[in-house]
């Protein structure tokens, strides 16, 4: 220990590791690789765990979706193959009999699933774009951004069936002037006059989702469609510490209770849960960090080795110098201390330069892919695990220069001096 | 100084075993010059690596300055040897990447000496071998001569009690040979214990006593009068 904090130790070291660049170097490489992969490759995870995050971020991820199908097999006195409807009814039933649900969204929309878009026009343009017809709730489930000076749906719009839509950025884009103010404008869907209270920024939520979908209030859209109780689906939300898969099947089952359908039946109402498709996808990225974990750790261990059989050969090739040494008074623990204290050293070189040259190649990665859309946000390596590899590289790097070492003193003073 | 007593050492190679020193006995006292000659392979190099504790007998007794030389660990007999000797070898032995004056300083470090301390002490012997001007030089860029000096210099760093040189001017021509006996004799002069292994008689004669090894004994042991290498030197 005293040894440690000795000047003279690190003079001696120095010395030797000045003087015997090749090994030096070499050996370098070995464990710089090593951290520099270990490096890279768990930030370049991180940064894809980050970037999908971040994808993710504008959806709750415990929402699902439910909507009717038909039934697949006949239940009290109904036949095989009945069309089911959802009802605007069922989303009391559900948030009533499902405590785990937070949110419940009833939506409508025309222009996706099948049915034709409706026809906008404004003056002399026109295009056809979904309509959606939705309660505040919506936003709660699926973050919608709206630009500054909009706003979504709200209560009063629901309650007075207010003709007013909030657009999408292509429908901003098609309908009104570039400097021209959406906001209060007009513009007519199918044939009615609409006014414009918010514009979208486009988010991918689902698959039908498009930057050119018009909002409107549900009650408004009931009564432009004709649609009466008519629900196209539930959007829902469960809290979030909800077991998502089995709020899942609640919905279903009460579902099938309220229309009456076999409690057996797998094909009358569709779901989906995004909290499944979101732990499949985190479930990669995490294995990737585990990837990039063990290969790190092999690739440091494989040049922590390195060093310790370059010291070895390096030991050998100094036979002649290390007798030198012990002839003029070097003790067994002088000489395996000065050995180790080399391993230690050309390890923690290694280990700095490996990490500083891994943070560096991934910072220009996060600068070359920034406005690029590929999931990979701020790739950092945690602290923690950076400090695990250098406790690592400590701790191997000095058991690893123990075989170097005891081979030193192995050999007797007079053999050594004999060496040529 | 030294005190050796019925001294045995053999050499086990496979199933034979070479018996080297078969029983020697010899004292040399403070400030004594003593030259060891003999053939080749009777057992000069044997005898004083024993004495260097490099190497241990087989049996027989070993005193230097009073204290008994038996059993130590590698870490106390390498204790010893800094403290009490100071080795001269034939191929001097510098470590190639370390200066002359880092090769002097070398033994300080290993007595503990402070940095400061040791880099004078290792200026001031290096003065005194003549090569002051040489200090940050390397090995490789000194001449045979140059180096055994710096290899002398190194030894006495330590200010051991007794000297060992094992053919110290055996790779050396005549004249280098002569001005290195010349600083040996003049470390002697100060009164330091010095004992020289050397097949040249000229070189033998420069030290104050001679002693004869033949197939493991002393077979002669006499006193000389001193030749000066001085007188070659010019
Ligand atoms: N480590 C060893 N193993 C086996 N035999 C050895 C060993 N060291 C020396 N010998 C043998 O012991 C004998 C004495 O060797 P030593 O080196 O002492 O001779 P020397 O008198 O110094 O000879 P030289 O003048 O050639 O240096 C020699 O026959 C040598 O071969
Ligand atoms: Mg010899």
């Amino acid at each position: 220990m005293r040894l440690l904090f000795d000047r003279n130790t690190w003079q001696e070291i120095f010395g030797s590791i000045r003087k015997n660049k090749i090994r030096t170097i070499i050996t370098i490489i070995g464990v710089l690789w090593g951290i520099f992969v270990y490096i890279a490759m768990s930030g370049a995870a991180k940064g894809m765990d980050n970037g999908f995050e971040k994808s993710f971020e504008t959806v709750a991820m415990n929402s699902l979706f439910a909507w009717a199908q038909s039934t697949s097999k006949p239940y009290s006195g109904y036949k095989t193959g009945r069309q089911l409807q959802l009802k605007l009814g069922d989303a009391t039933v559900l948030q009533n009999r499902i405590p785990e649900l937070q949110y419940i969204a009833p939506r409508n929309v025309k222009g996706t699933f099948g049915s034709a878009p409706a026809s906008i026009t404004r003056g002399s343009k026109s295009g056809n774009y979904p309509v959606y017809g939705d309660f505040p709730v919506f936003t709660k489930i699926a973050t919608k951004k709206i630009y500054d000076g909009g706003r979504f749906v709200n209560d009063d719009d629901i309650e007075q069936a207010r003709k007013v839509c909030i657009i999408g950025e292509r429908t901003q884009k098609e309908m009104f002037e570039e400097d021209e103010d959406p906001i209060g404008g007009y513009i007519r869907i199918d044939g009615i006059y609409f006014q414009v209270v918010g514009v979208h920024k486009f988010v991918q939520n689902a698959p039908f989702d498009s930057d050119s979908d018009i909002y409107i209030p549900f009650t408004t859209y009931r009564r432009l469609y004709n649609s009466g109780e008519n629900v196209g689906w539930f959007s829902m939300a469960a809290f979030d510490d909800a077991d998502v898969i089995q709020v899942e099947e609640d919905v279903k089952s009460v579902l099938k209770n309220i229309h009456r359908v076999d409690p057996t039946d797998e094909r009358a109402f569709g779901t989906f849960n995004l909290g499944e498709v979101f732990s499949k996808i985190m479930g990669f990225s995490k294995g990737l960090t585990f990837i990039s974990l063990i290969v790190g750790i092999a690739t440091i261990l494989a040049g922590i080795i390195g060093i310790g059989a370059i010291l070895l050969i390096s030991v050998k090739e100094r036979t002649k110098e290390l007798g030198v040494r012990r002839a003029l008074g070097a003790t067994p623990g002088e000489v395996r201390t000065l050995i180790i204290l080399e391993c230690l050293f050309l390890t923690l070189i290694a280990g700095i330069m490996g990490i500083i040259l891994g943070a560096l190649t991934l910072s220009i990665v996060n600068n070359a892919t920034q406005g690029i859309d590929f999931p990979y946000t701020n790739p950092t390596v945690p602290i923690p695990l950076v400090m695990g590899a250098f406790a690592l590289m400590l701790i191997l790097g000095i058991l690893i220069g123990l075989i170097p070492a005891q081979r030193a003193v192995s050999i007797r003073p007079i053999d050594a001096l004999r060496e040529e | 100084m030294i005190e050796i007593k019925d001294l045995h050492k053999s050499y086990k190679m496979g199933s034979n075993s070479l018996h080297v020193l078969k029983g020697i006995n010899f004292t040399a006292e403070e400030g004594e010059l003593v030259a060891i000659m003999g053939s080749s392979g009777s057992g000069k190099s044997t005898l004083l690596n024993i004495l260097g504790m490099l190497d241990e007998a087989d049996s027989g007794e070993y005193t230097l300055d009073g204290v008994p030389i038996k059993n130590l660990s590698e870490t106390k007999a390498a204790q010893y040897r800094n403290k009490f000797l100071g080795f001269v070898f034939q191929s001097f032995n510098l470590i190639n990447y370390k200066s002359a004056l880092e090769n002097v300083a070398l033994p300080l470090y290993y007595q503990k000496v402070p940095r400061k301390e040791r880099q004078e002490k290792a200026l001031q012997y290096l003065e005194r071998v003549g090569l002051k001007e040489w200090a940050t030089h390397l090995p490789s860029e000194l001449s045979g001569g140059q180096k055994q000096r710096v290899a002398i210099a190194r030894a006495m760093a330590a200010e051991p009690k007794v000297l060992l040189a094992d053919e110290p001017t055996g790779a050396l021509d005549s004249t280098t040979s002569y001005e290195v006996m010349d600083l040996i004799q003049k470390i002697n002069d100060e009164g330091n214990t010095i004992l020289v292994v050397t097949h040249e008689e000229d070189i033998a004669h420069m030290c104050k006593r001679i002693v004869h090894l033949r197939d493991g004994v002393i077979v002669e042991d006499k006193k000389v009068k001193q030749v000066r290498a001085s007188e070659y030197v010019q």
